[in-house]
């Protein structure tokens, strides 16, 4: 296809999803299988047998289109690929590739129809089924929601087998051999008589051919990679300060940029002093930006120390300045017409609590910061007929869009590099360093400029996690919790991020109530409501979105009812359980902990259980109660993935997950004065340190139908555990996080 | 200015209080060194100088007090140093961005305590921020680089 018809065919799928709704034209565009965007100028002698493998003469790449945030993105789409394509993984190098409606996300949308992730029903299915055809039509690329692995999981397999089977199809037209005769192994077709042909060697003919696209994956027992402990392929890299990150990019006569902007997200510059800056050494230009400044200069520090050198005036925040005016405003949301959802209303809650004592309780979640360790940082190049981006990013098509609209560039010359990212947690799914490096680049053509953020800027500019306030209400008789009436309000995350990213967010937000509507729990008279408070300031996801506070709000909840039950707090979420997967989590950390055990004075344990992204999780963790305040003894956690595909990597992700959970209930808040975020930096934005860290152990269940993510699901359940657990230690319930507000840690 | 950095000696025209952190990176291209925070809260930034780990944030390029060893002199992909071994046996990282600097820190504790006690490694260890929590894997990864080097010693 010529480019001017690729552009014309791209602008057309886009176009049209954003205007007619992706109806008319949805359905012939979905049966349609996106076209190979490795084709685009493709050297001749190379093959690109299907959007994610690319053979060449001197290496074979895959291509792994979901970002690596740390989370061992591009090992894992690179172990699924090569499971079937018979290479070994120091046999490949792994390009995140460009962005293109071809690596639309298939899972994302499966947790935001309004099932719960336990119902395999026919009309959940079915619904499930339905909302990938948007995805695909819009051709949503993101990483995020814990879908990379769910996502790839069929998808890149049978990328890998296409491409094997298509390199045996070339060696066929090579030799004359039967393909079905042939074997792979290692990065070779294995010819009967035992000759190798590499499929480096087959690649010119290869690309001649038609992808065989009638392939059988291969069943668990051929499995090679999956279920092995390997290597990570950024390992080596990684551990010598050898892996290069978006803020390590330099390129010849680049630029080095530091900006300011109004300290209140979204307020405007009114007026600035520039006159001492322009002095400064270094500097190259001084530029406005939307709502501050920019500082062009020829090294990073110079750019930042001269951009604090610009007087500047701000204008208010678009938002309450005060953070008393926040949890009014939720405190105000327990409204009726502000009902966002009520999809769990089992039994008659409200004779049910007329008729029994009531127990009632208000829990409280601060916003929190992502602060990945990297700053966020870009570096755009515009030339006469091309935008270049190189930035770690969650949503390259959108960073592509938004770049195409501020440079007055068609979007198919915007050619987004996306780098390795020194964290995220959701930072990335935000892009507002790219739009101003985008803004500072423009007004030097031909130059690259490298925008980082100090961390000041970023933390002050971080779409925290959203504020979120619960109330219940709940009753027991004869030992058994028998009601719970959980509300939860909070302003709505999806609206926030997506008016960001110009798509609008209709519908109840399920994220106002994740972790809490959807738990597999049998309680005779259950009910789940989200509000949906006003907008506050900016937020966006944060690992685990809604349920990293509505987990802490319904097990905390689920456990004061159960200790009000005089029940067992292990037996009672088992006997309420209703879900066999939910229940073997829950059986599994209970054997781990060796539940029931007596404890030695001043030690406690708390259980607690979440299921999110579709992962039942359950945590154990063991605190004691010291002078010094509470200590960390101990933590077990159980999740249920259907598949674990790297027992190191699942690993690694579980305790990450675990400490992100703890390490921010324990000490972590992100809070507004005269509308500017007070935590600005890791002096006042704690976390765990090493001398903090408890011992975690960590079990994989592989029993599910379906193979799920593990980056989110092991927070929700971190903070409830150790919140009961202090109060088993204590007798001090903690309704409100951070918890060192009100309890003392070591 | 004249810095030697991982063995070789540079001449410098730059700011005597420009950060060793920024001179490193922007200057001289050694960007395995990482900014993190700017304040000396993070430890991502940690270098030696005279064999003695530093955050180079707060260490003014002009104040530079002998030779400085960043994560590329330490060891390299093809000559890796004991802890960068004991990291990759045990797949600490997970975005990576923290490691140099936790890299460094326990090399520079293994050169003075080469047996260190779990509360030596608290004590050692506490300054480096890792956003990931990859605690555990770092605990065990000083243990196997002290025994290796031990062994090496031997």
């Amino acid at each position: 296809m010529s480019r001017a018809a690729r552009i014309a065919r791209r602008s057309f799928l886009i176009g049209s999803a954003a205007i007619a709704g992706g109806v008319a034209f949805g359905v012939v565009a979905y049966r349609r299988p996106h076209e190979n965007p490795l084709l685009d100028a493709l050297p001749p002698g190379q093959a690109a047998l299907t959007p994610y493998v690319l053979v060449k003469p001197d290496g074979l790449t895959l291509i792994t289109p979901r970002t690596d945030l740390g989370q061992g993105a591009y090992h894992l789409q690179a172990a699924l690929i090569a499971e079937e394509l018979d290479v070994t993984l120091d046999q490949v190098t792994v390009d995140p590739g460009p962005p293109d409606p071809a690596y639309y996300n298939t899972a994302l949308s499966a947790d935001a129809v309004p099932f719960p992730a336990t119902d395999d029903g026919v009309l959940a299915e079915t619904t499930r089924a339905v909302m990938d055809a948007p995805m695909k039509f819009m051709g949503i690329q993101i990483t995020g929601g814990s879908t990379t692995v769910p996502d790839g999981w069929e998808k890149l397999r049978h990328a890998g087998a296409v491409a094997r089977e298509t390199l045996k199809a070339a060696a066929e037209s090579q030799t004359g051999t039967p393909r079905a005769s042939m074997t792979t192994e290692n990065g070779a077709v294995i010819l009967p008589d035992g000759t190798r042909l590499p499929y480096t060697d087959l690649a010119s003919v290869a690309a001649g051919i038609a992808p065989v696209t009638d392939i059988t994956l291969r069943p668990p027992g051929d499995w090679r990679l999956i279920g092995t402990e390997m290597q990570r392929l950024d390992i080596r890299a990684k551990s010598t300060g050898t892996q290069g990150y978006g803020i390590d990019l330099q390129l010849d006569d680049m630029l080095y940029a530091a900006v300011r902007t109004n300290p209140r997200p979204g307020g405007a510059m009114l007026s600035h002093d520039a006159t001492r800056a322009r002095d400064l050494r270094g500097v190259h230009d001084i530029v406005q930006i939307t709502g501050g400044i920019g500082v062009l200069a020829d090294n990073s520090w110079r750019a930042m120390q001269a951009v604090q050198a610009i007087a500047i005036d701000w204008g208010p925040a678009p938002f309450p300045p005060e953070m008393d005016a926040h949890w009014q405003a939720l405190s105000d949301s327990f409204t009726d017409d502000l009902i966002d959802s009520r999809n769990r209303d089992d039994g008659d809650v409200d004779t049910a609590l007329v008729r029994s004592e009531r127990i009632t309780a208000e829990y409280r979640a601060p916003y929190l910061s992502h602060a990945p360790l990297e700053p966020v940082n870009a570096t755009v190049r515009v030339t006469p007929d091309r935008v270049d981006v190189w930035t770690a990013t969650q949503i390259p098509r959108f960073v592509q869009a938004h770049v195409a609209r501020i440079t007055g560039y068609d979007r198919a010359d915007v050619h987004v590099h996306v780098l390795m990212a020194g964290g995220s947690f959701g930072h990335r799914l935000e892009d507002l360093v790219v739009r101003q490096a985008a803004e500072l680049a423009t007004t030097v053509p031909g130059r690259p400029v490298k925008l980082t953020l100090s961390r000041e800027e970023d933390m002050a500019h971080d779409y925290p996690r959203q504020i979120a306030m619960a109330r219940g209400r709940g009753a027991v008789s004869d030992g058994r919790v028998v009601a719970c009436d959980l509300g939860i309000a909070m302003p709505s995350v999806l609206a926030s991020q997506i008016g960001r990213l110009g798509l609008p967010a209709i519908g109840p937000d399920l994220q106002i109530v994740a972790g809490a509507w959807d738990q597999p729990f049998a309680i005779p008279d259950y009910r789940v409501t989200g509000y949906r408070a006003p907008t506050l300031a900016p937020v966006s996801s944060w690992r685990s979105v809604g349920a990293s506070t509505n987990g802490f709000f319904h097990d905390s909840f689920l456990d004061e009812l159960i200790h009000a039950a005089g029940a067992d707090p292990l037996e009672e979420r088992l006997r309420l359980c209703t879900h066999a997967p939910s229940r073997k989590v829950l059986e599994a950390v209970g054997e781990m902990s060796n539940w029931g055990a007596p404890l030695p004075a001043g030690r406690g344990r708390g259980v607690a259980f979440c299921l999110s992204f579709g992962v039942p999780c359950a945590e154990v963790v063991e605190v004691t109660a010291t002078d010094s305040g509470i200590r960390l003894d101990a933590v077990f956690v159980a999740a249920e993935v259907g598949r674990v595909i790297d027992p190191v990597n699942f690993e690694n992700q579980v305790q990450g997950g675990v400490i992100w959970g703890l390490g921010h209930a324990i000490m972590a808040e992100t809070t507004f004065a005269d509308g500017q975020v007070q935590q600005r930096n890791f002096d006042s934005f704690p976390f765990l340190r090493q001398y903090q860290c408890p011992d975690i152990t960590v079990r994989g269940l592989e029993t599910g139908r379906r193979v799920r993510g593990i980056g989110e699901p092991p927070v929700p359940p971190a903070a409830p555990a150790l919140g009961n657990a202090i109060f088993d230690a204590t007798g001090t319930r903690l309704r409100e996080m951070p918890f060192n507000r009100h309890i003392d840690f070591v | 200015m004249k810095l030697t950095v991982d063995g070789t000696e540079h001449d410098l025209d730059i700011e005597p209080d420009m950060p060793l952190l920024w001179a490193l990176r922007d200057e001289l291209g050694l960007t395995g060194v990482k900014y993190g925070c700017g304040i000396a809260q993070c430890g991502a930034c940690t270098v030696h100088i005279d064999g003695q780990a530093v955050r180079s944030c707060q260490v003014a390029a002009g104040d530079v007090w002998g030779p400085v060893t960043t994560i590329h002199g330490l060891g390299t992909p093809q000559a890796l140093h004991a802890v960068q071994a004991a990291w990759i046996a045990h797949q600490v990282a997970q975005c990576g961005y923290c490691q140099s600097g936790q890299i460094m820190q326990a090399a520079a504790l293994l050169a003075t305590t080469p047996n260190p006690t779990d509360a030596d490694i608290d004590d050692a260890m506490s300054g480096n921020l890792c956003r990931c929590g990859t605690y555990g894997r770092i605990r065990a990864a000083v243990k196997s680089a002290a025994a290796s080097l031990a062994g090496a010693s031997e």
